[in-house]
């Protein structure tokens, strides 16, 4: 039994599901399909050979350009290098990429949907195989209704080859973000590279041949949020692409419509050809209005353009424009199109502002870092002179190339108090010179022992302070020296 | 179902009945979705597989071992051997360096440590608490006061053979039981700890003779716990100068441990274990602080 059969046990005949209609997109072309194409191979272009540029970052340093080391659980793009506590900018970002949407948004609709949105382009990218392979939307109906012959089934063969490669190669693209994409490439050429790698190029494999390949447009309609939250978004004044309703109606075919013409009755542009929905990658009838199926990737704007051209009407009869226009135009008013509104000027600010304080912050980071725990058994220790010790695990941060020795100062506890480093050689009574290697990180044990004749507080607030020993970069934190006295 | 019995069918439902009746309700008969019952045979063949390949079946004095061979005690022995093997570059190292010489070096001194939290916390804590700041009658780590000695090999010698254990190097030094053996009379007692008490910094009873305490001190205790009360480590007898007592400080606690001492023990590791973990305790012990 299948889903589109299955019937209450009742007897009743209406089916519980409708297995969703395969849609076969005609090419076209035309302007947005050109912008499409353009997209397509930058876009992808990008995601393919990104991973190759080079970028010298000096000796013992990684020179991908963009790359995720997980093993030495660092990030790099470009000039910048992130450290897994430094993951917060990725908030900046994703602030940038959600404002950025709704600009988009709020400027001319589903343009993330339409061109950039890697479903999009990757199932643009199959059906252009699909097309090349079986044939334009006619041969393909008429392929899917043919029985299995040699011929068709060299037909799918070679289409689903070409698929595989295409997944495969995007698969393999992702894991040359986490490795350093040359090697990688010849380690997974000679069959030696890590099993990781393996699995991931297949999970990608899989899941770009099943969702650009047979899933579609049904993704767009079933699994994404955003279709839901744009619809949420938008306002009146955001273009969309519109059938121009007021011109286009009635609609009818070419000669029936001529004839009303000449006998002075009203007859519209729209000429009932089915261009703008059979050319649709969503399946979407666009005179029917806005709609959550519809993506506004434009190609309607290009097949209904194409027969006005023959037809002698002028063309946008389907274009970017708003509800509000069309009733303007009604009422015999002149079209307004307004980019510069509040929401997209908050928008525009939104992204300048989050992204000035990232490139501040990131021209400003730190190269050293310390951070300080107190050990919490025991909180103090009382010697036999009266004196009292605190222990302090300490870590340093040397995110520089180079071996850099940096010098540690306890501040705020009184004079004569004594710093030691275990493991650190001792040249002044509290003043450890700590070495941290390039790159890394250094865990010390730290014990601070006041003088036996000072009466300590139950808690003394302390700072850390390291100062680097040649640029003089200085880093605080703050902490506290326990000791046995009152509160 | 193909049976052609004359199945009754219920009206509103209009599913068969099983033809079963009590007191005129009937059962209706739903059989079960088809992907649950395939998914219900899968289990059972997945069951027979497993029976064959794994252990299962228990027998009067053993049981199916499977033709995998699969052995969970003998996976545990091979992680554990794995353990070792993984850590052996460090442990090896561990093992050929001195015990000043590991603090000098980062990359050993972070195994050390590491290997020595590891251990302290299975091994030591129990009496010596987490942060080895110990509790009554065991002694605190953490502090600068060493009844056996603090410097590396003092607390290395203490980690192998242990106080008052079974080994032949332990380290023995046995407090005489001066009440419980009559050694010294109630009064004796309480004039010599008095005296202690004076010394040490605390309140002494009122109208006892401190000087024949004094003097009762250096016939009895001086030879093992100095002239001036500062102990001596090579027998193990604690400094009576120090702010830390080991059986607490006040005037009955020393009383009590004048009278009926208390000699705590501590096992020793050597054969307990590896050379290269009590080393790296060792160096984690002597990194709280005290160590001299």
């Amino acid at each position: 039994m299948s889903a589109d059969t299955e019937t209450h046990e009742s007897g009743d005949s209406e089916p519980w599901f409708e297995s969703a209609k395969k849609i076969y997109p005609m090419s076209t072309h035309g302007l947005f399909r050109r912008i499409k194409w353009g997209l397509l191979f930058f876009t992808l272009g990008i995601y393919y050979f990104l991973p190759f540029v080079r970028y010298d970052r000096g000796p013992n340093a990684p020179s991908q350009a963009v790359l995720v080391d997980m093993e030495h659980a660092r990030a790099y793009f470009f000039f910048i290098e992130i450290w897994p506590q430094e993951v917060y900018y990725l908030t900046g970002l994703l602030i940038i990429a959600a404002m950025a949407l709704f600009l988009m948004n709020a400027v001319a609709g589903r343009i993330w949907c339409g061109y950039l949105c890697p479903q999009t382009v990757w199932t643009d990218l199959f059906l252009w195989v699909e097309s090349k392979v079986e044939g334009d939307r006619r041969e393909r109906i008429a392929l899917d209704k043919e029985p299995w012959t040699f011929g068709k089934l060299r037909k799918r063969a070679t289409k689903h080859f070409f698929w595989l490669m295409i997944a495969w190669w995007t698969g393999g693209a992702w894991v040359l973000y986490f490795n350093d994409a040359p090697t990688l490439v010849w380690q997974l050429l000679t069959f030696q590279a890590p099993m990781v790698a393996y699995i991931w190029i297949g999970i990608l494999t899989t899941t770009t041949y099943l969702l650009a390949g047979f899933m579609r447009e049904q993704v767009c309609i079933y699994m994404c949020p955003w279709p839901r939250i744009q619809a949420a978004l938008t306002d009146e004044k955001a273009l969309n692409v519109t059938y121009r309703w007021d011109r286009g109606e009635p609609r009818g075919s070419l000669k029936q419509n001529k004839k009303l013409e000449a006998q002075g009755m009203p007859a519209g542009d729209c000429i009932d050809c089915y261009q703008c929905f059979q050319v649709c990658p969503t399946g979407v009838d666009i005179r029917k209005g806005i709609q959550m199926d519809c993506i506004q990737c434009g190609l309607c704007i290009d097949a209904c353009d194409n027969i006005m051209k023959k037809i002698g009407k002028p063309t946008g009869l389907i274009a970017y424009d708003t509800d509000e226009n069309i009733q303007r135009r009604i009422e015999g008013k002149e079209p307004v199109f307004e980019i510069v509104r509040v929401r997209t000027v908050i928008y525009a600010a939104i992204i300048a502002v989050v992204g000035a304080i990232m490139l501040f912050t990131l021209l400003n980071r730190d190269f050293s870092d310390i951070s300080v725990l107190h050990d919490r058994n025991p909180v103090f220790v009382e010697q036999s002179d009266g004196s009292v010790r605190n222990g302090y695990t300490v870590r340093l941060s040397n995110k520089r190339r180079h071996d850099r020795s940096f010098m540690l100062h306890v501040e705020g506890m009184p004079p004569n108090t004594l710093v030691e480093a275990v493991g650190v050689d001792t040249v002044f009574a509290d003043r450890p010179i700590v070495v941290v290697g390039p790159d890394t990180t250094r865990e010390i044990r730290v014990l601070v022992t006041s003088p036996p004749d000072a009466d300590m507080p139950h808690s003394t607030p302390v700072t850390f302070r390291i100062t680097e020993n040649v640029m003089g970069e200085v880093v605080t934190t703050a902490d506290t020296f326990k000791a046995p006295g009152k509160p | 179902m193909s049976d052609t019995h004359n199945k009754e069918v219920d009206q509103i439902s209009g599913v068969e009945t099983t033809g079963h009746e009590w007191d005129g309700l009937k059962e209706l008969n739903n059989p079960l979705p088809k992907w649950w019952l395939y998914l219900f045979y899968v289990t059972i063949i997945w069951a027979v597989v497993y029976w064959v390949l794994y252990p299962s079946w228990p027998l009067i004095s053993s049981y199916t071992t499977g033709v995998l061979g699969a052995n969970q005690r003998q996976e545990a022995i091979a992680a554990y051997e794995k353990g070792i093997a993984d850590r052996s570059e460090f442990a090896d190292k561990i093992i050929a360096t001195s015990l000043e010489d590991i603090a000098k070096d980062q990359e050993l001194l972070q195994f050390a440590l590491a290997n020595g939290q590891a251990a302290f916390g299975d091994n030591c804590a129990p009496c010596h608490g987490n942060g080895g700041t110990g509790a009554e009658g065991y002694p605190n780590l953490q502090d600068d006061t060493w009844i056996w000695g603090g410097t590396m090999d003092d607390i290395h010698t203490t980690l192998l053979y242990g106080i008052r254990s079974d080994y032949d190097d332990a380290r023995i030094g046995d407090m005489p039981a001066y009440g419980r053996d009559e050694l010294l009379s109630k009064d004796e007692i309480n004039q010599v700890a008095n005296f202690v008490a004076s010394k040490a910094g605390l309140e002494t009873d009122e109208g006892v003779d401190l000087a024949a305490g004094q003097t009762l001190y250096e016939d009895n205790c001086a030879a093992c716990h100095g002239d001036s009360l500062e102990g001596i480590q090579e027998v193990g007898a604690p400094s009576l100068m120090s702010a830390n007592y080991l059986y607490g400080k006040s005037l009955d606690a020393i009383k009590a441990q004048i009278t009926n001492p208390r000699n705590g023990v501590m096992p020793g590791w050597a054969d307990r274990l590896d050379p290269a973990t009590i080393k790296s305790l060792t160096v984690y012990v002597h990194s709280f602080g005290g160590g001299q």
